[in-house]
Protein backbone atom coordinates (compact mmCIF):
# COMPACT_ATOMS: atom_id res chain seq x y z
CA UNK A 1 0.00 0.00 0.00
CA UNK A 2 1.36 3.29 -0.88
CA UNK A 3 1.46 5.78 1.98
CA UNK A 4 -0.28 8.62 2.24
CA UNK A 5 1.09 11.90 2.74
CA UNK A 6 -0.57 15.12 3.35
CA UNK A 7 -0.27 18.43 1.56
CA UNK A 8 1.23 20.03 4.85
CA UNK A 9 3.33 17.38 4.93
CA UNK A 10 4.55 17.15 1.57
CA UNK A 11 5.22 20.95 1.41
CA UNK A 12 7.59 20.39 4.92
CA UNK A 13 9.53 18.04 3.15
CA UNK A 14 9.90 19.61 -0.52
CA UNK A 15 11.12 22.86 1.25
CA UNK A 16 11.75 22.65 4.92
CA UNK A 17 12.09 25.16 7.47
CA UNK A 18 14.84 25.72 9.61
CA UNK A 19 17.41 23.58 8.10
CA UNK A 20 21.13 23.87 9.14
CA UNK A 21 23.51 24.59 11.80
CA UNK A 22 24.17 26.82 14.77
CA UNK A 23 27.54 27.36 15.24
CA UNK A 24 27.71 29.19 18.57
CA UNK A 25 24.56 27.18 20.06
CA UNK A 26 23.69 27.08 23.27
CA UNK A 27 21.74 23.69 23.32
CA UNK A 28 22.17 20.96 20.75
CA UNK A 29 20.08 17.72 20.56
CA UNK A 30 20.48 14.43 18.55
CA UNK A 31 18.03 11.46 18.79
CA UNK A 32 17.31 8.37 16.90
CA UNK A 33 19.73 5.93 15.42
CA UNK A 34 20.90 5.48 11.65
CA UNK A 35 20.07 1.89 11.68
CA UNK A 36 16.61 2.42 12.64
CA UNK A 37 16.91 4.62 9.70
CA UNK A 38 16.40 8.51 11.28
CA UNK A 39 18.24 10.77 13.27
CA UNK A 40 17.18 14.22 14.50
CA UNK A 41 20.05 17.02 15.59
CA UNK A 42 18.24 20.28 16.77
CA UNK A 43 20.41 23.57 17.61
CA UNK A 44 19.22 26.20 19.78
CA UNK A 45 19.82 29.58 20.33
CA UNK A 46 18.51 30.93 23.76
CA UNK A 47 18.33 34.80 24.75
CA UNK A 48 18.85 35.49 28.67
CA UNK A 49 15.61 35.62 29.32
CA UNK A 50 15.25 31.78 28.18
CA UNK A 51 13.55 32.90 24.58
CA UNK A 52 14.20 30.62 21.70
CA UNK A 53 15.54 33.12 19.30
CA UNK A 54 16.63 30.80 16.68
CA UNK A 55 16.56 26.89 15.65
CA UNK A 56 18.12 25.04 12.66
CA UNK A 57 17.37 21.12 12.37
CA UNK A 58 19.09 18.59 10.47
CA UNK A 59 17.76 15.17 9.88
CA UNK A 60 18.37 11.61 8.18
CA UNK A 61 15.66 10.20 7.47
CA UNK A 62 12.73 9.80 5.48
CA UNK A 63 9.92 12.62 4.14
CA UNK A 64 8.04 12.54 7.66
CA UNK A 65 10.87 12.28 9.65
CA UNK A 66 12.23 16.12 7.70
CA UNK A 67 8.67 17.25 7.65
CA UNK A 68 8.33 16.67 11.58
CA UNK A 69 11.79 18.16 12.10
CA UNK A 70 10.57 21.55 10.18
CA UNK A 71 7.26 22.31 11.51
CA UNK A 72 8.43 21.11 15.25
CA UNK A 73 11.28 24.18 14.73
CA UNK A 74 8.42 26.65 13.30
CA UNK A 75 6.41 26.01 16.56
CA UNK A 76 8.99 26.77 19.15
CA UNK A 77 10.42 29.69 17.35
CA UNK A 78 10.36 33.21 19.08
CA UNK A 79 9.06 30.76 22.12
CA UNK A 80 9.81 30.72 26.18
CA UNK A 81 11.43 27.15 26.39
CA UNK A 82 8.98 26.32 28.84
CA UNK A 83 6.94 26.47 25.95
CA UNK A 84 9.00 24.59 24.01
CA UNK A 85 8.90 21.71 26.70
CA UNK A 86 5.24 21.52 26.12
CA UNK A 87 5.65 20.54 22.98
CA UNK A 88 3.50 16.95 22.27
CA UNK A 89 3.94 14.53 19.35
CA UNK A 90 0.61 14.89 18.71
CA UNK A 91 0.45 18.71 18.39
CA UNK A 92 3.29 18.03 15.51
CA UNK A 93 1.02 15.20 13.77
CA UNK A 94 -2.14 17.98 14.22
CA UNK A 95 0.04 20.91 12.35
CA UNK A 96 1.23 18.52 9.69
CA UNK A 97 -2.85 17.43 9.07
CA UNK A 98 -1.99 14.15 10.15
CA UNK A 99 1.02 11.08 9.64
CA UNK A 100 0.01 7.84 7.90
CA UNK A 101 0.22 5.52 11.29
CA UNK A 102 3.48 4.02 10.74
CA UNK A 103 4.96 7.23 10.79
CA UNK A 104 3.79 8.85 14.11
CA UNK A 105 7.30 7.78 15.73
CA UNK A 106 8.43 10.92 13.24
CA UNK A 107 6.54 13.11 15.41
CA UNK A 108 7.67 11.54 18.72
CA UNK A 109 11.52 12.07 17.26
CA UNK A 110 10.96 15.30 17.02
CA UNK A 111 9.88 16.18 20.24
CA UNK A 112 12.39 14.06 21.96
CA UNK A 113 14.74 16.50 19.78
CA UNK A 114 13.60 19.42 20.97
CA UNK A 115 13.13 17.76 24.64
CA UNK A 116 16.87 16.82 24.41
CA UNK A 117 18.07 19.98 22.84
CA UNK A 118 16.45 22.37 25.50
CA UNK A 119 17.91 19.72 27.93
CA UNK A 120 21.54 20.28 26.55
CA UNK A 121 20.50 24.05 27.23
CA UNK A 122 20.06 23.50 30.64
CA UNK A 123 23.19 21.26 31.49
CA UNK A 124 25.12 24.09 29.92
CA UNK A 125 23.67 26.17 32.23
CA UNK A 126 24.23 24.06 35.58
CA UNK A 127 20.37 24.35 35.73
CA UNK A 128 19.14 21.19 37.33
CA UNK A 129 16.39 19.55 34.46
CA UNK A 130 14.93 16.19 34.60
CA UNK A 131 14.97 14.76 30.76
CA UNK A 132 11.71 14.58 30.03
CA UNK A 133 11.74 10.85 28.37
CA UNK A 134 12.40 9.01 31.22
CA UNK A 135 12.31 5.85 29.56
CA UNK A 136 15.01 5.85 26.94
CA UNK A 137 17.55 7.84 29.51
CA UNK A 138 17.85 10.23 27.16
CA UNK A 139 20.16 8.21 24.93
CA UNK A 140 19.19 6.83 22.15
CA UNK A 141 15.49 7.29 21.76
CA UNK A 142 14.43 6.44 18.03
CA UNK A 143 10.44 6.64 18.63
CA UNK A 144 10.03 3.38 17.41
CA UNK A 145 8.09 0.76 19.14
CA UNK A 146 10.41 -2.38 18.51
CA UNK A 147 7.40 -4.69 20.14
CA UNK A 148 5.35 -4.67 16.87
CA UNK A 149 5.78 -6.79 14.48
CA UNK A 150 5.98 -6.13 10.77
CA UNK A 151 2.26 -6.15 9.28
CA UNK B 1 10.27 15.83 -17.70
CA UNK B 2 8.50 12.88 -16.55
CA UNK B 3 10.18 9.65 -16.20
CA UNK B 4 8.82 6.31 -15.35
CA UNK B 5 11.85 4.12 -14.27
CA UNK B 6 9.83 1.90 -12.31
CA UNK B 7 9.65 -1.28 -14.57
CA UNK B 8 10.22 -3.97 -12.19
CA UNK B 9 7.29 -2.96 -10.13
CA UNK B 10 5.20 -2.82 -13.12
CA UNK B 11 5.03 -1.90 -16.53
CA UNK B 12 3.16 0.28 -19.26
CA UNK B 13 0.76 -2.25 -21.16
CA UNK B 14 2.27 -2.04 -24.72
CA UNK B 15 0.07 -1.52 -28.07
CA UNK B 16 0.00 -5.24 -29.30
CA UNK B 17 -1.76 -5.94 -25.14
CA UNK B 18 -4.43 -3.39 -25.80
CA UNK B 19 -4.79 -4.37 -28.94
CA UNK B 20 -5.21 -7.94 -28.26
CA UNK B 21 -7.13 -7.56 -24.96
CA UNK B 22 -9.88 -4.42 -26.41
CA UNK B 23 -11.44 -6.85 -29.12
CA UNK B 24 -11.42 -9.31 -26.88
CA UNK B 25 -13.42 -7.62 -23.88
CA UNK B 26 -16.09 -6.75 -26.95
CA UNK B 27 -16.64 -9.73 -28.43
CA UNK B 28 -14.86 -12.89 -26.71
CA UNK B 29 -17.34 -12.75 -23.72
CA UNK B 30 -18.04 -16.26 -24.25
CA UNK B 31 -17.38 -18.47 -21.03
CA UNK B 32 -14.55 -21.15 -22.70
CA UNK B 33 -15.97 -24.06 -20.80
CA UNK B 34 -19.41 -23.43 -23.10
CA UNK B 35 -20.30 -25.79 -25.51
CA UNK B 36 -21.89 -23.39 -27.53
CA UNK B 37 -20.36 -20.90 -30.38
CA UNK B 38 -19.64 -18.11 -27.91
CA UNK B 39 -18.19 -20.73 -25.30
CA UNK B 40 -16.21 -22.40 -28.81
CA UNK B 41 -14.72 -19.10 -30.03
CA UNK B 42 -13.10 -18.04 -26.42
CA UNK B 43 -12.06 -21.75 -25.99
CA UNK B 44 -10.08 -21.65 -29.07
CA UNK B 45 -8.56 -18.13 -28.60
CA UNK B 46 -7.63 -19.11 -25.02
CA UNK B 47 -5.73 -22.41 -26.75
CA UNK B 48 -4.04 -20.37 -29.32
CA UNK B 49 -2.95 -17.91 -25.94
CA UNK B 50 -1.74 -20.98 -24.32
CA UNK B 51 0.28 -22.45 -27.24
CA UNK B 52 1.74 -18.72 -27.39
CA UNK B 53 3.29 -18.58 -24.06
CA UNK B 54 4.66 -22.04 -24.18
CA UNK B 55 6.27 -21.39 -27.45
CA UNK B 56 8.10 -18.63 -25.86
CA UNK B 57 9.03 -20.80 -22.91
CA UNK B 58 10.38 -23.56 -25.51
CA UNK B 59 7.32 -25.92 -23.13
CA UNK B 60 4.45 -27.14 -24.40
CA UNK B 61 0.66 -25.78 -24.01
CA UNK B 62 -0.28 -28.67 -22.07
CA UNK B 63 2.13 -27.20 -19.45
CA UNK B 64 1.14 -23.91 -19.02
CA UNK B 65 -1.79 -23.20 -16.09
CA UNK B 66 -2.83 -19.54 -16.12
CA UNK B 67 -2.85 -17.89 -12.72
CA UNK B 68 -4.54 -15.11 -11.51
CA UNK B 69 -0.58 -13.34 -10.88
CA UNK B 70 2.85 -14.43 -10.32
CA UNK B 71 2.49 -14.80 -6.64
CA UNK B 72 0.08 -17.43 -7.11
CA UNK B 73 2.25 -19.51 -9.68
CA UNK B 74 4.82 -19.25 -6.95
CA UNK B 75 2.50 -20.06 -3.84
CA UNK B 76 0.76 -23.17 -6.25
CA UNK B 77 4.23 -24.48 -7.25
CA UNK B 78 5.87 -24.57 -3.98
CA UNK B 79 3.21 -26.05 -2.29
CA UNK B 80 2.72 -28.56 -4.49
CA UNK B 81 6.03 -29.64 -4.78
CA UNK B 82 6.28 -29.54 -0.86
CA UNK B 83 3.07 -32.21 -0.92
CA UNK B 84 4.46 -34.41 -3.26
CA UNK B 85 7.93 -34.74 -1.74
CA UNK B 86 6.40 -35.61 1.36
CA UNK B 87 4.09 -38.36 -0.15
CA UNK B 88 7.97 -39.63 -0.21
CA UNK B 89 8.89 -39.03 3.04
CA UNK B 90 10.67 -35.71 1.73
CA UNK B 91 10.36 -32.59 3.37
CA UNK B 92 13.44 -30.83 2.88
CA UNK B 93 13.78 -27.70 0.62
CA UNK B 94 16.59 -25.47 -0.26
CA UNK B 95 15.87 -21.87 -1.38
CA UNK B 96 18.20 -18.70 -0.93
CA UNK B 97 17.90 -15.68 1.19
CA UNK B 98 16.97 -12.77 -1.63
CA UNK B 99 13.82 -14.71 -3.02
CA UNK B 100 10.89 -12.60 -3.03
CA UNK B 101 7.80 -13.08 -0.04
CA UNK B 102 6.00 -14.80 -2.74
CA UNK B 103 8.23 -17.41 -2.39
CA UNK B 104 9.85 -16.97 1.54
CA UNK B 105 6.10 -16.47 3.17
CA UNK B 106 5.05 -19.74 1.39
CA UNK B 107 8.50 -21.63 2.50
CA UNK B 108 7.64 -20.12 6.31
CA UNK B 109 4.23 -21.43 5.88
CA UNK B 110 5.75 -24.98 4.95
CA UNK B 111 8.53 -24.82 7.72
CA UNK B 112 5.11 -24.29 9.99
CA UNK B 113 3.96 -27.51 8.67
CA UNK B 114 6.88 -29.36 9.72
CA UNK B 115 9.18 -28.89 6.27
CA UNK B 116 13.22 -27.95 6.64
CA UNK B 117 14.22 -25.19 4.07
CA UNK B 118 17.91 -23.74 4.05
CA UNK B 119 18.11 -20.90 2.85
CA UNK B 120 21.55 -20.69 0.32
CA UNK B 121 23.58 -17.45 1.11
CA UNK B 122 23.68 -15.05 -1.95
CA UNK B 123 27.49 -13.24 -1.14
CA UNK B 124 27.96 -9.71 -1.46
CA UNK B 125 27.73 -10.60 -5.30
CA UNK B 126 23.69 -11.52 -4.86
CA UNK B 127 25.00 -15.01 -6.52
CA UNK B 128 23.82 -18.33 -5.07
CA UNK B 129 27.06 -20.65 -4.98
CA UNK B 130 26.62 -23.98 -7.26
CA UNK B 131 29.00 -25.81 -4.79
CA UNK B 132 27.05 -24.55 -1.21
CA UNK B 133 23.55 -25.87 -2.97
CA UNK B 134 25.15 -29.30 -3.93
CA UNK B 135 26.62 -29.45 -0.20
CA UNK B 136 23.53 -28.34 1.20
CA UNK B 137 21.23 -31.01 -1.18
CA UNK B 138 20.08 -34.13 0.84
CA UNK B 139 18.38 -37.19 0.38
CA UNK B 140 15.28 -35.98 1.43
CA UNK B 141 15.36 -32.65 -0.38
CA UNK B 142 12.34 -32.46 -2.71
CA UNK B 143 12.56 -29.37 -3.95
CA UNK B 144 15.27 -26.34 -4.83
CA UNK B 145 13.88 -23.00 -5.56
CA UNK B 146 15.61 -19.98 -6.88
CA UNK B 147 14.86 -17.11 -8.42
CA UNK B 148 15.79 -16.42 -11.82
CA UNK B 149 16.99 -12.53 -11.60
CA UNK B 150 16.15 -10.54 -7.80
CA UNK B 151 13.44 -8.32 -8.26
CA UNK B 152 15.70 -5.44 -6.65
CA UNK B 153 18.86 -5.81 -7.62
CA UNK B 154 18.75 -7.67 -10.73
CA UNK B 155 21.12 -10.54 -9.94
CA UNK B 156 20.69 -12.97 -12.17
CA UNK B 157 21.01 -16.82 -10.73
CA UNK B 158 22.94 -19.53 -12.61
CA UNK B 159 19.64 -20.74 -13.55
CA UNK B 160 20.67 -23.40 -15.84
CA UNK B 161 23.49 -25.10 -13.68
CA UNK B 162 21.15 -25.21 -10.50
CA UNK B 163 18.69 -27.34 -13.10
CA UNK B 164 21.46 -29.93 -14.59
CA UNK B 165 22.42 -30.44 -11.04
CA UNK B 166 19.09 -31.27 -9.58
CA UNK B 167 18.01 -33.15 -12.29
CA UNK B 168 21.05 -35.04 -11.57
CA UNK B 169 19.97 -35.53 -8.09
CA UNK B 170 16.42 -36.47 -8.99
CA UNK B 171 14.87 -32.75 -6.58
CA UNK B 172 12.15 -30.79 -8.62
CA UNK B 173 13.57 -27.28 -9.87
CA UNK B 174 11.45 -24.05 -9.43
CA UNK B 175 12.18 -21.20 -10.64
CA UNK B 176 10.42 -17.58 -9.86
CA UNK B 177 10.69 -15.68 -12.83
CA UNK B 178 8.46 -13.07 -12.96
CA UNK B 179 11.56 -10.37 -13.88
CA UNK B 180 13.16 -12.56 -16.40
CA UNK B 181 10.36 -13.84 -18.87
CA UNK B 182 10.02 -11.61 -21.36
CA UNK B 183 13.71 -9.79 -20.80
CA UNK B 184 15.96 -12.27 -21.39
CA UNK B 185 16.00 -15.67 -22.96
CA UNK B 186 13.99 -18.34 -20.94
CA UNK B 187 14.50 -22.55 -22.27
CA UNK B 188 12.64 -24.56 -19.99
CA UNK B 189 14.52 -26.96 -21.58
CA UNK B 190 18.02 -25.82 -21.65
CA UNK B 191 17.97 -24.47 -18.77
CA UNK B 192 16.83 -27.79 -16.78
CA UNK B 193 13.46 -26.14 -15.13
CA UNK B 194 10.55 -28.46 -13.63
CA UNK B 195 8.59 -25.66 -12.11
CA UNK B 196 8.78 -21.51 -13.70
CA UNK B 197 6.56 -18.66 -12.31
CA UNK B 198 5.63 -15.46 -14.41
CA UNK B 199 3.36 -12.70 -14.05
CA UNK B 200 1.99 -10.17 -17.48
CA UNK B 201 2.42 -7.61 -15.70
CA UNK B 202 6.13 -7.14 -15.75
CA UNK B 203 6.66 -7.51 -19.70
CA UNK B 204 3.89 -4.91 -20.54
CA UNK B 205 0.44 -7.13 -20.14
CA UNK B 206 -2.14 -5.88 -17.86
CA UNK B 207 -2.32 -6.50 -14.05
CA UNK B 208 -4.17 -9.33 -12.57
CA UNK B 209 -2.91 -12.37 -14.87
CA UNK B 210 0.37 -14.80 -14.63
CA UNK B 211 1.09 -18.64 -15.74
CA UNK B 212 2.56 -21.48 -13.75
CA UNK B 213 4.79 -23.69 -15.86
CA UNK B 214 4.87 -27.33 -14.73
CA UNK B 215 6.50 -30.28 -16.52
CA UNK B 216 4.35 -33.03 -17.74
CA UNK B 217 6.08 -35.31 -15.09
CA UNK B 218 4.87 -33.13 -12.46
CA UNK B 219 2.00 -34.80 -10.75
CA UNK B 220 0.46 -31.49 -10.09
CA UNK B 221 -2.78 -31.44 -8.49
CA UNK B 222 -5.35 -28.10 -8.20
CA UNK B 223 -4.48 -25.49 -6.01
CA UNK B 224 -7.95 -24.06 -6.49
CA UNK B 225 -10.78 -26.56 -5.94
CA UNK B 226 -13.67 -26.00 -8.39
CA UNK B 227 -14.43 -26.40 -12.04
CA UNK B 228 -12.53 -28.44 -15.07
CA UNK B 229 -10.30 -25.15 -16.05
CA UNK B 230 -7.12 -25.50 -16.67
CA UNK B 231 -6.97 -28.81 -17.14
CA UNK B 232 -9.16 -29.62 -13.88
CA UNK B 233 -5.90 -27.96 -11.75
CA UNK B 234 -7.25 -24.20 -11.49
CA UNK B 235 -10.95 -23.64 -11.05
CA UNK B 236 -12.40 -20.33 -12.21
CA UNK B 237 -13.43 -19.08 -15.46
CA UNK B 238 -10.54 -17.90 -17.25
CA UNK B 239 -9.91 -14.16 -17.40
CA UNK B 240 -9.58 -14.35 -21.73
CA UNK B 241 -9.32 -10.55 -22.20
CA UNK B 242 -5.89 -10.52 -20.09
CA UNK B 243 -4.69 -13.80 -20.56
CA UNK B 244 -4.66 -12.84 -24.77
CA UNK B 245 -3.25 -9.57 -23.86
CA UNK B 246 -0.43 -11.28 -21.87
CA UNK B 247 0.58 -13.68 -24.69
CA UNK B 248 0.20 -10.76 -27.14
CA UNK B 249 2.78 -8.93 -24.81
CA UNK B 250 4.79 -11.73 -24.48
CA UNK B 251 5.27 -13.19 -28.25
CA UNK B 252 6.48 -9.14 -28.82
CA UNK B 253 8.69 -9.56 -26.21
CA UNK B 254 10.49 -12.63 -26.81
CA UNK B 255 10.51 -11.65 -30.74
CA UNK B 256 12.21 -8.34 -29.70
CA UNK B 257 14.24 -9.59 -26.91
CA UNK B 258 17.80 -9.22 -28.54
CA UNK B 259 17.39 -5.73 -29.26
CA UNK B 260 15.06 -4.77 -26.07
CA UNK B 261 18.10 -6.21 -24.19
CA UNK B 262 20.67 -4.40 -25.87
CA UNK B 263 18.87 -0.91 -26.15
CA UNK B 264 18.00 -1.02 -22.24
CA UNK B 265 21.62 -2.54 -21.12
CA UNK B 266 23.11 0.37 -22.71
CA UNK B 267 20.72 2.74 -20.78
CA UNK B 268 21.59 0.99 -17.44
CA UNK B 269 25.38 0.52 -18.40
CA UNK B 270 25.04 4.73 -18.30
CA UNK B 271 22.85 4.84 -15.23
CA UNK B 272 25.44 2.71 -13.13
CA UNK B 273 28.55 4.67 -15.01
CA UNK B 274 27.32 8.21 -13.76
CA UNK B 275 25.63 7.16 -10.56
CA UNK B 276 29.18 5.60 -9.31
CA UNK B 277 30.43 9.29 -9.60
CA UNK B 278 28.12 9.93 -6.69
CA UNK B 279 30.87 9.71 -3.58
CA UNK B 280 29.79 7.50 -1.42
CA UNK B 281 27.44 5.47 -3.40
CA UNK B 282 27.76 1.28 -3.92
CA UNK B 283 25.88 -0.22 -7.28
CA UNK B 284 24.22 -3.58 -5.48
CA UNK B 285 24.36 -6.84 -6.84
CA UNK B 286 27.22 -8.86 -9.68
CA UNK B 287 27.93 -6.24 -12.18
CA UNK B 288 28.62 -9.75 -14.42
CA UNK B 289 25.42 -11.39 -14.14
CA UNK B 290 22.65 -8.73 -14.25
CA UNK B 291 19.27 -8.27 -15.68
CA UNK B 292 19.00 -5.58 -18.53
CA UNK B 293 16.45 -3.08 -17.00
CA UNK B 294 17.87 -2.80 -13.05
CA UNK B 295 19.77 -0.91 -11.63
CA UNK B 296 20.57 -0.29 -7.66
CA UNK B 297 22.37 1.99 -5.78
CA UNK B 298 23.19 2.76 -2.04
CA UNK B 299 23.97 6.59 -1.04
CA UNK B 300 25.51 6.79 2.06
CA UNK B 301 24.22 9.37 4.77
CA UNK B 302 20.64 9.53 3.32
CA UNK B 303 17.41 8.03 3.39
CA UNK B 304 15.49 6.06 0.70
CA UNK B 305 12.24 6.97 0.79
CA UNK B 306 13.23 11.14 1.26
CA UNK B 307 15.45 10.12 -1.89
CA UNK B 308 12.13 8.73 -3.98
CA UNK B 309 9.68 11.29 -3.33
CA UNK B 310 12.15 14.10 -4.04
CA UNK B 311 12.52 12.24 -7.02
CA UNK B 312 9.12 12.06 -7.89
CA UNK B 313 8.70 15.57 -6.97
CA UNK B 314 11.18 15.78 -10.20
CA UNK B 315 8.58 13.96 -11.95
CA UNK B 316 10.58 10.75 -11.92
CA UNK B 317 9.52 7.53 -10.58
CA UNK B 318 11.50 4.89 -8.90
CA UNK B 319 11.55 2.51 -5.74
CA UNK B 320 13.76 1.96 -2.57
CA UNK B 321 14.50 -0.78 -0.40
CA UNK B 322 14.69 1.49 2.21
CA UNK B 323 12.07 0.39 5.71
CA UNK B 324 9.95 3.81 5.45
CA UNK B 325 8.86 3.05 1.72
CA UNK B 326 8.02 -0.82 3.04
CA UNK B 327 6.35 0.54 6.42
CA UNK B 328 8.20 -1.69 7.87
CA UNK B 329 11.49 -1.16 10.72
CA UNK B 330 13.77 -3.03 8.80
CA UNK B 331 15.17 -1.95 5.32
CA UNK B 332 14.87 -4.77 2.53
CA UNK B 333 15.65 -8.41 3.65
CA UNK B 334 17.31 -8.36 0.01
CA UNK B 335 20.33 -5.58 0.95
CA UNK B 336 20.85 -6.70 4.19
CA UNK B 337 21.40 -10.36 2.86
CA UNK B 338 24.74 -9.14 0.51
CA UNK B 339 25.46 -8.16 4.14
CA UNK B 340 25.19 -4.21 3.67
CA UNK B 341 24.56 -2.53 7.24
CA UNK B 342 21.25 -1.57 7.98
CA UNK B 343 22.55 2.78 8.16
CA UNK B 344 23.56 1.85 4.14
CA UNK B 345 20.73 -0.11 3.12
CA UNK B 346 18.33 2.53 4.55
CA UNK B 347 19.64 4.87 1.40
CA UNK B 348 19.06 2.63 -1.33
CA UNK B 349 17.65 3.09 -4.70
CA UNK B 350 16.28 1.19 -7.55
CA UNK B 351 15.70 2.54 -11.02
CA UNK B 352 14.00 -0.08 -13.56
CA UNK B 353 14.24 0.59 -16.87
CA UNK B 354 12.32 -0.58 -20.02
CA UNK B 355 12.80 -0.35 -23.46
CA UNK B 356 10.01 2.09 -23.02
CA UNK B 357 12.10 4.22 -21.82
CA UNK B 358 15.01 6.61 -23.76
CA UNK B 359 18.77 7.82 -23.27
CA UNK B 360 16.96 11.35 -22.59
CA UNK B 361 15.22 10.16 -19.64
CA UNK B 362 18.68 8.73 -18.39
CA UNK B 363 20.32 11.90 -18.90
CA UNK B 364 17.85 13.61 -16.80
CA UNK B 365 18.07 11.15 -14.42
CA UNK B 366 21.63 11.58 -14.17
CA UNK B 367 20.95 15.55 -13.87
CA UNK B 368 18.58 14.98 -10.84
CA UNK B 369 19.69 12.16 -8.58
CA UNK B 370 23.15 13.65 -8.04
CA UNK B 371 21.17 16.86 -6.95
CA UNK B 372 18.72 15.44 -4.49
CA UNK B 373 21.43 13.21 -3.09
CA UNK B 374 23.60 16.47 -2.42
CA UNK B 375 20.49 18.33 -1.29
CA UNK B 376 19.29 15.18 1.32
CA UNK B 377 23.16 15.08 2.59
CA UNK B 378 23.33 18.92 3.01
CA UNK B 379 20.54 18.39 5.84
CA UNK B 380 21.85 14.95 7.42
CA UNK B 381 23.39 14.77 10.75
CA UNK B 382 24.57 11.31 9.23
CA UNK B 383 26.79 12.78 6.42
CA UNK B 384 28.06 15.49 8.72
CA UNK B 385 29.62 12.94 10.73
CA UNK B 386 31.08 11.13 7.84
CA UNK B 387 32.81 14.11 6.90
CA UNK B 388 34.02 14.89 10.21
CA UNK B 389 35.65 11.45 9.88
CA UNK B 390 36.85 11.42 6.38
CA UNK B 391 40.55 12.72 5.03
CA UNK B 392 39.04 12.84 1.28
CA UNK B 393 35.44 13.73 1.30
CA UNK B 394 35.05 12.96 -2.83
CA UNK B 395 36.27 8.82 -1.90
CA UNK B 396 34.12 7.38 -4.61
CA UNK B 397 32.83 3.74 -2.82
CA UNK B 398 33.41 2.44 -6.12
Amino acid sequence: MAMEYSEKVMEHFAHPHNVGVIEDADGVGEVGNAKCGDIMRMYLKVSADEIIEDVKFQTFGCASAIATSSIATDMIKGQPLSEALKLTNQAVVESLDGLPAVKVHCSVLAEQAVKAAVADYYKRKGLPYEHPCGACGGEGCCGHDHGHEEE
Amino acid sequence: MFVYADNAATTAMSRAAVEAMTPAMHQLYGNPSSLHQKGREANYALMGAREAVARCLNASAREIYFTGCGTEADNWAITEAARLGAEQGKRHIISDTIEHHAVLHTLKKLEKQGFEVTYLPVHEDGVVRLEELAAALRPDTCLVTVMFSNNEIGTVQPVREIGALCRERGVLFHTDAVQAVGHMPVDVEADNIDMLSLSGHKFHAPKGVGALYCRKSVKLKNFIEGGAQERGRRGGTEAIPAILAMAAALEESCAHLEENAAKVSAMRDKLIAGLRQIPCSRCNGSPDHRAPGIVSFCFEGIEGESLLLRLDLAGICASSGSACTSGSLDPSHVLLALGLPHEIAHGSLRLSLSAYNTMEEVDYILEQVPQVVRELRQMSPVWMHMLEKMEDPYRAAN
